[in-house]
């Protein structure tokens, strides 16, 4: 009887894998349309001579690799190093507030009152539309906006003061608003991870004695050090994304003098005066960046499994 | 030992009230440029010119009038067309998430274990690497200034699928999809009939998390979108912001940023708990 039910199950098995593929066609199908394809054809159009000379298109024709060798001597590098200081100057605060709010948030001796609605408010901003965030903060540090009148005020300033015309205020208060939406969102992330310590092992370092700081850094930071790694890696890859932010805060010029210009900012421009040679190279820089980035967030979390699994 | 005891709760006690002063500063910070918006949008142009002031002003409706009415920026048909992309990605993102990440659940076959990890694998790719492919395909395919590659690609959605997948490996158990096989019920119907509603809370923290993405999104659009009728929101505040922006009437620049951001505050204050539960649900399973 048993062994009769096994090869109906069996048979059965056999004849549903056709659904299970059919189930994936729709994935599939758009997927290949509107990524695949598109990812295969900006590869290889970043191989050819092609660009807008006024009204008339130049090319395609096959130059190898002289895009990537005009883009880097462009002011790629200074794009990339623009990206990468808003990136940190946005990142290094957000993960030292949401470390130590997560910490708070966790820890049971403190007892913070309210937490849920700390919680609410912190990662509001997140779900807020960048492109209106930016306007909104553009409007406020204007030069007659409410920041200055409020300033001014206070007497704290005898004239305005130009954000939009300094550079680090500029990219202080794209990095700022970076701030502002992510470290809600890794603050939550990091208290998940910390409420899932073994509290075990908590509760042996309190009745040991150690400070505060001590089980902060030799307990939870090396117990959270894999979503640590992910949250870190993440973070880099959305700062690669960077562009809503910067583009609506400055016009899309990057100003001052460009100081502000991201990476993906002069992708779009690439993309606006069809340029599909020099954009094709910047995609393809951008995509090998981001896959070692990926690399790194797949090993990290594997190493973790491995450990778990080894742990228990 | 009383002393030492005394002194821990002091020092407990100070750790207790620099945290609430340094969260007290946090929420300052988060609602402050929201406040001063609310404010402003209630206010007139020349109160605007004067100053900024704590009090709301009385121009609420006037300003939302004006806005809407504006020649210049098409705003009604902005709000419409937002929605429309945005709902319409939210349901498709999560019917199609749902459905791949059940294949992938409920059936055993050959290349299972290969496409889970393609889909795991692309989930890290950024849209804007494959932009430039996709916008001259959308020109060859005569689907420019068109809503198809607004929505269509949210069928493919490698993070969704990700959550659904981590949703159904704990809670749905293949009996029941073995007991609905009994009772004769079909393969997709099964899907659709049970799986789906078991998938409920799932497929509405993704629908959320997709229609705000999709309503907030705008890199893509401003690439495929052309024609006044068919912007969307960012592409209209882009817009307010290229133009020469001190003639415009500063109550209508509040009123629509205004609009473009509190119906998904509104949103989320009424499930806020059903979306912060979701932020978690998958990052940290790992």
């Amino acid at each position: 009887m048993k062994k009769e039910r096994q090869k109906i199950v069996k048979q059965k098995g056999v004849s549903y894998a056709k659904w299970g593929y059919l189930f994936l066609i729709p994935f599939f199908t758009v997927y290949i349309i509107f990524s695949l394809i598109p990812l295969i054809s900006t590869f290889y159009n970043s191989f050819f001579e092609n660009y807008m000379s006024g009204l008339k298109r130049i090319g395609p024709n096959f130059i190898g690799f002289e895009n990537y060798k005009s883009i880097l001597n462009a002011d790629l590098l200074q794009y990339m190093n623009n990206t990468l200081i808003m990136w940190l100057m946005g990142f290094i605060p957000q993960i030292g507030v949401a470390l130590l709010l997560a910490v708070w948030f966790s820890d049971l001796r403190l007892r913070l009152r309210a937490t849920g609605v700390f919680k609410t408010i912190i990662y509001m901003p997140n779900l807020i539309m960048a492109a209106a965030f930016s306007m909104l903060f553009f409007t406020l540090f204007s030069d007659s906006g409410p920041v200055n009148n409020i300033l001014m005020g206070m007497g704290a300033l005898g004239e305005p003061f130009r954000f939009l015309s300094s550079v680090w205020a500029t990219r202080g208060l794209i990095a700022g608003m970076n701030f502002l939406m992510w470290f809600g969102n890794t603050t939550i992330v990091l208290m998940a991870a910390i409420m899932g310590i073994d509290g075990a092992l908590l509760e042996a370092a309190a009745i040991d004695g150690a400070s505060p700081w001590k089980v902060f850094s030799k307990v939870i930071i090396p117990s959270i050090r894999p979503i640590l790694i992910y949250v870190i890696i993440t973070s880099m890859i959305g700062g690669i994304q960077m562009f809503d932010i910067p583009q609506i805060f400055t016009k899309g010029a990057g100003s001052p003098d460009r100081q502000s210009m991201t990476l993906i900012m002069y992708l779009n421009n690439h993309l606006f005066s069809k340029n599909y040679g020099m954009g094709g190279a910047l995609s393809v820089i951008l995509f090998i960046i981001s896959a070692i980035l990926s690399v790194l967030v797949f090993a990290s979390m594997n190493k973790d499994m491995v450990k778990r699994k080894g742990g228990k | 030992m009383k002393e030492k005891r005394d002194s821990s709760r002091l020092l407990l006690n100070m750790r207790r009230s620099i945290s609430y002063i340094v969260l007290v500063f946090l929420v300052f910070l988060c609602l402050f440029p929201f406040f001063v918006l609310l404010v402003n949008a209630t206010r007139s142009h020349p109160d605007i010119q004067k100053g900024f002031s704590f009090i709301p002003g009385g121009s609420f409706l006037t300003n939302m009038v004006h806005v809407l009415n504006n020649e210049n920026l098409p705003v009604l048909s902005g709000i419409v067309n937002s929605l429309f992309i945005a709902g319409m990605s939210g349901i498709l993102a999560t019917y199609f998430s749902g459905l791949t990440a059940y294949a992938i659940h409920a059936y055993e076959f050959r290349l299972k274990r290969a496409v889970y990890l393609f889909i795991m694998l692309i989930m890290m790719v950024p849209v804007q690497v494959s932009t430039l492919g996709f916008v001259d395909l959308m020109g060859k395919m005569k689907l420019m200034d068109n809503f198809i590659p607004l929505i269509i690609p949210s069928i493919a959605s490698p993070v969704v699928f990700f959550f659904m997948k981590q949703y159904l490996d704990s809670t749905l158990p293949l009996d029941i999809v073995e007991a609905a096989r009994i009772d004769g019920s079909g393969e997709f119907s099964t899907f659709n009939k049970i799986v789906v509603p078991i998938m409920k809370p799932a497929i509405a923290v993704q629908a959320i998390f997709t229609f705000v993405g999709s309503w907030n999104n705008y890199f893509v659009p401003s690439l495929i979108i052309k024609s006044n009728s068919k912007k969307t929101l960012p592409i209209l505040i882009a817009q307010l912001r290229s133009a020469d922006f001190l003639k415009f009437d500063m109550g209508q620049v509040y009123m629509l940023v205004a609009i473009a951001i509190f119906p998904v505050v509104l949103v989320y204050i009424c499930l806020s708990k059903f979306i912060i539960r979701g932020v978690t649900a998958g990052s940290v399973k790992g």
